[in-house]
């Protein structure tokens, strides 16, 4: 990207990061040699309904948790790879529950593997293989039944996947699918309303909860992903890009809820969208290649990264 | 063909629109046939069900005697015999068909649960040239087998001599009965079963089955429960295939159970399963030779018509089925 | 990665199942159902070949391949299959030349063109119903159809007005009938699948809809073309039920006319199926050592074909193991 060698875009951005701690506009070169002009907004509003300003819009920090994060899981050197290719590199990370960890890093950078390694998710490849270890509560994985581990460490993807079933039996599917006791309905049914409660959705389809799920927008069918992720009591909540797929409304519906819940859950996403992280997260870890370049609490990452790499990736620099 | 010089538009329509048509006719032509082909087994069918009436269904008399009656009417058509009551056959063709159907369901299902999910590689590898195997071996192979090694196994070493007298002034029982005709039956129909199941779970989307193993349900249960589910117009298609190839099996079943019209009789308890029994498409083969007797004929054709008609319902009741689980199969978005 | 110790990750049965109570009772009996199902196959599968080929072996011999069959009362010691032989040949020749251009025609026209709606669906549903159809019932429809007198030329007539309405000819026609579906099912996938943009390119060129079809689109279909005529030959083969009432049910080929090709065609005859069929306990032949031996090659024959149809389909069709 020719911006890089363009020292005024770079100054820009420095000035503006060193600032109130915001993001810069996307760095674009158009005429080079053009004298910059600025474009005054059009009388009434440029179709907007308060004739916003030209300036990005200020982004929330929603208030972090007060109580001491408990650690969770833990990796401890691991390393994955996909036959001879090394999808990552020796990454030694904490989840902590109270707060909510992102992984953030351009494509193909390892931050999904590793993200599908903590649930051992990977295991489903056959040209995987694993080093170094994870910690679940200070147990290794590998020493339980990876059926269990999944209920304790419960996955959203990024396109929803509820199942060919009802709302209900989606949300209580974990629930039924465990053991040969079949519990029956009413059994069930505390607990998949509070499920559908905790993720926000109960309002919106409690009067019918034999409802196909495959007719929810896309927006309610992840937030009913969530639920019945929630349903099997979860300590450990991974978010594969979970707003991808989804319009605004939805996402910022989904981002409140992730806040809601990192109190009771461990939360670690990975996501392509850094404003996201700068709004969701209380960590961060920067994934390159494989590598874990930077760790650290989010503020000090997008406002003072210690990398130079995270640096030119905050900036926008590449991506 | 020599190469066209640059055509004008109005060339090219005109070939454009011969072409069309030509084919269209051909197709149209397949259309057509068939359209005869049902009007006139119905047309040939109708004085056997017209001198019958709804008796044509029910149950009196032994069959054998009565189709050797119509073959033997007199020259005089007004003196036509055509008395029938062709329930054993009915009844004959509906056990046969229907138990090879849930069996051969049941076996395709774990079959296919087997092959895609848990079969190591080489097993993988070996299972679908055998799968192909047994669809493709001809039905008279299958009842050559059957009549030579199965029946009399069954009826020298399974069924006993004290069975046998039981009902002895009923029923012969040599071994050739509905339990050998079902067991081939089932082996014949089962492989284009399990090759149409196969392929609907392995294009179950990935998104489901990693889903549900993010759920910590284990790998049989996530198969059950959301595989299976998600396969299910890909089964209720592949079970109307095979009763339809079921029903029009003749040549087998009239090597392995042909011998006698009869209708098994459940209240024998465990002898029911040892019984002979003849279903429609066999007594149609049996019955061809003497096509050119006039009502005998016409009651083949009968026997064609009803079956005709099985295959038409049974497509009826498998486009409904499928219509009825469309709102769970939306491909997720 | 060589520094630090590797797990590799379990993917034997074992491996899994161990950490016992995520599979109950009832998984776990499936799980044992799963793969008694699997092995019962191979086993059913081994069983049938290897019992044909010791049989097969055992009974056949090059003088049978190469006599005729010699009609008289003991089967057992007289003569062998060479005239079944041909009529097996013959008629899946006939049938297969009789399927493969309609066939093809058919999908030809639902693909490329398929107007009006209605009668594409009629005829799609109606290709249904041929494949739906009992081939008995096909094979008596035939009849039907071809004793009719104006069809004496088929056959010969037996009585002025009545013709006997059994022939390699009208065999071959009803025939054709149980290959069609199989041949049109795979042209039109294979059609299908050839992209749109390589349609769009010869239409730019200004070829018309026909030229496409010929030069570009059919040989670009090949492929599924030669499956669905391969299986189609497979199914020709193997069915007995039309040869039973369509062939006349002669030990030898009985060829009518004077006039040599033409006369085979009108004649009668027998194959293959038809032979082991008269062989078997149920027939009049009552010799199931020919029985076996033309079996034998009838299975021969079979996975032969089906052979070819793994040629073709080298690596492009559905595998399970990818």
């Amino acid at each position: 990207m020719d911006s890089l060698s363009d020292g005024r875009g770079m100054d820009a951005s420095r000035t503006l990061l060193a600032g109130a701690g915001q993001m810069p506009p996307p760095v674009r070169r158009i005429a080079p040699q053009a004298p910059a002009t600025i474009v005054p907004p059009p009388p009434g509003g440029n179709g907007h309904a308060s004739g916003a300003t030209l300036a990005p819009p200020k982004l929330q920090r929603l208030e972090r948790a007060d109580a001491p994060a408990i650690e969770r899981m833990r990796t401890e050197q691991l390393s994955i790879a996909y036959g001879e290719k090394l999808a990552v590199n020796a990454v030694s990370l904490e989840v902590r529950q109270g707060e909510v960890l992102a992984l953030i890093g351009p494509s193909g950078c390892g931050k999904t593997t590793l993200l599908r390694s903590l649930n051992r998710l990977v295991d489903l490849t056959p040209t995987a293989v694993r080093g170094g270890r994870i910690l679940l509560d200070g147990e290794d994985v590998d020493g339980f039944d990876v059926t269990h581990l999944r209920r304790r460490v419960g996955m959203l993807f990024q396109q929803p996947n509820p199942f060919p079933m009802s709302i209900f039996d989606n949300v209580a599917y974990g629930l039924r699918e465990r053991g040969s006791k079949k519990p029956s309905r009413k059994e069930l049914e505390p607990a998949v309303t509070e499920a559908l409660h905790r993720a926000g959705l109960l309002e919106e389809v409690k009067d019918d909860l034999d409802h196909p799920a495959l007719a929810l927008s896309g927006g309610q069918q992840q937030r009913l992903c969530i639920a019945r992720s929630l349903a099997v009591g979860p300590e450990v909540l991974l978010l594969d890009e979970p707003c991808s797929a989804l319009d605004p409304l939805s996402t910022a519906t989904i981002e409140e809820t992730v806040l809601q819940l990192r109190s009771e859950v461990a939360i670690v996403i990975v996501t392509h969208n850094l404003q996201q992280a700068q709004r969701v997260a209380d960590h961060v870890a920067f994934m390159y290649l494989g590598d874990l370049i930077e760790y650290g609490e989010v503020e000090q990452v997008f406002s003072a990264p210690t990398a130079e790499r995270t640096r030119e990736y905050v900036s926008g620099g590449f991506g | 063909m020599a190469a066209r010089g640059p055509q004008t538009a109005q060339q090219r329509d005109r070939t454009d629109q011969r072409a069309e048509f030509l084919l269209g006719a051909l197709a149209s032509a397949v259309l057509v046939l068939i359209a005869f082909m049902i009007a006139f087994v119905f047309a040939k069918a109708w004085p056997s069900f017209a001198h019958n009436g709804l008796d044509w269904f029910g149950a009196g008399g032994n069959v054998d005697e009565q189709l050797t009656g119509i073959f033997n009417s007199p020259a005089d058509p007004s003196d036509y015999v055509y008395t029938l009551h062709a329930w054993p056959l009915i009844y004959g063709t509906a056990l046969i068909t229907g138990a090879a159907v849930l069996l051969g369901t049941l076996v395709s299902l774990l079959s296919a649960m087997f092959i895609v999910e848990f079969a190591p590689g080489w097993i993988r590898a070996i299972l679908q040239p055998v799968v192909r195997l047994l669809a493709a071996v001809p039905s008279v192979i299958y009842g050559l087998i059957g009549i030579i090694v199965l029946v009399p196994f069954f009826g020298n070493h399974v069924i006993g001599p004290a069975r046998k007298e039981s009902v002895q002034y009923v029923i012969q029982l040599d071994g050739s009965s509905i339990l050998v005709g079902t067991l081939v039956l089932t082996v014949m129909i089962t492989p284009i079963m399990i090759a149409i199941t196969v392929d609907a779970l392995r294009s179950v989307p990935r998104n489901w089955t990693e889903g549900a193993a993010a759920l910590g349900v284990n790998r049989f249960r996530a198969l059950r429960t959301v595989g299976l589910r998600a396969a299910r117009p890909a089964i209720v298609a592949a079970a109307i295939l095979a009763t339809a190839r079921a029903l029009g099996e003749a040549i087998m079943l009239s090597m392995v159970t042909g011998s006698v019209a009869f209708a098994p009789n459940p209240l024998d308890g465990v002898t029911f399963f040892f019984e002979p029994t003849r279903t429609l498409a066999a007594q149609i083969v049996e019955g061809a030779e003497g096509l050119s007797v006039k009502p005998f004929g016409q009651t083949m054709y009968a026997f064609a018509a009803l079956l005709l008609i099985s295959s038409a319902f049974l497509s009826f009741g498998g486009w409904l089925a499928r219509r009825s689980m469309r709102k769970y199969t939306l491909a997720p978005r | 990665m060589s520094a630090h110790a590797q797990t590799r990750l379990p993917t034997g049965l074992i491996g899994r199942i161990r950490g016992s109570d995520s599979w109950s009772v009832g998984d776990r009996i499936g799980l044992a159902a799963a793969w008694g199902a699997g092995i019962l196959l191979c086993l059913i599968a081994a069983a049938i070949v290897l019992y044909m080929l010791v049989r097969g072996v055992q009974y056949l011999s090059l003088e049978l391949l190469f006599s005729h069959p010699q009609p008289g009362l003991d089967q057992s010691k007289s003569g062998g299959f060479l005239d079944p032989l041909q009529g097996t040949l013959a008629l899946t020749v006939i049938a297969t030349l009789i399927a493969a251009p309609v066939g093809v025609g058919i999908a030809v026209w639902l693909t490329e063109y398929g107007r009006p709606a209605w009668l594409a669906r009629a005829v799609e549903s109606g290709v249904e119903i041929v494949a739906g159809t009992p081939s008995i019932v096909l094979a008596i429809f035939g009849l039907l159809v071809f004793q009719e007198g104006i069809f004496s030329f088929l056959s010969y007539e037996a009585t002025p007005g009545v013709s006997f309405g059994r022939s390699f000819f009208i065999a071959g026609m009803i025939m054709s009938l149980i290959a069609l579906p199989l041949v049109v099912g795979a042209s039109r996938e294979a059609l299908h699948s050839v992209p749109r943009h390589v349609r769009e390119a010869s239409y730019a060129l200004g070829k018309d809809r026909i030229s496409t079809i010929r030069r570009v689109l059919l040989p670009a279909s090949r492929r599924g073309i030669g499956t669905g005529v391969a299986l189609g030959m497979g199914r020709i083969v193997g069915d007995t039920a039309i040869v039973v009432v369509l062939l006349g049910a002669t030990l030898q080929n009985d060829p009518q006319g004077g006039i040599p090709g033409l006369g085979f065609l009108q004649g009668t005859g027998s194959t293959l199926t038809t032979y082991v069929y008269n062989n078997s306990p149920v027939g009049e032949g009552g010799s199931p050592e020919k029985a076996y031996a033309a079996a034998f090659v009838l299975l021969l024959i079979v996975i032969g074909l089906n052979f070819v149809i793994d040629m073709i389909t080298r690596g492009r069709g559905p595998s399970w193991t990818r």
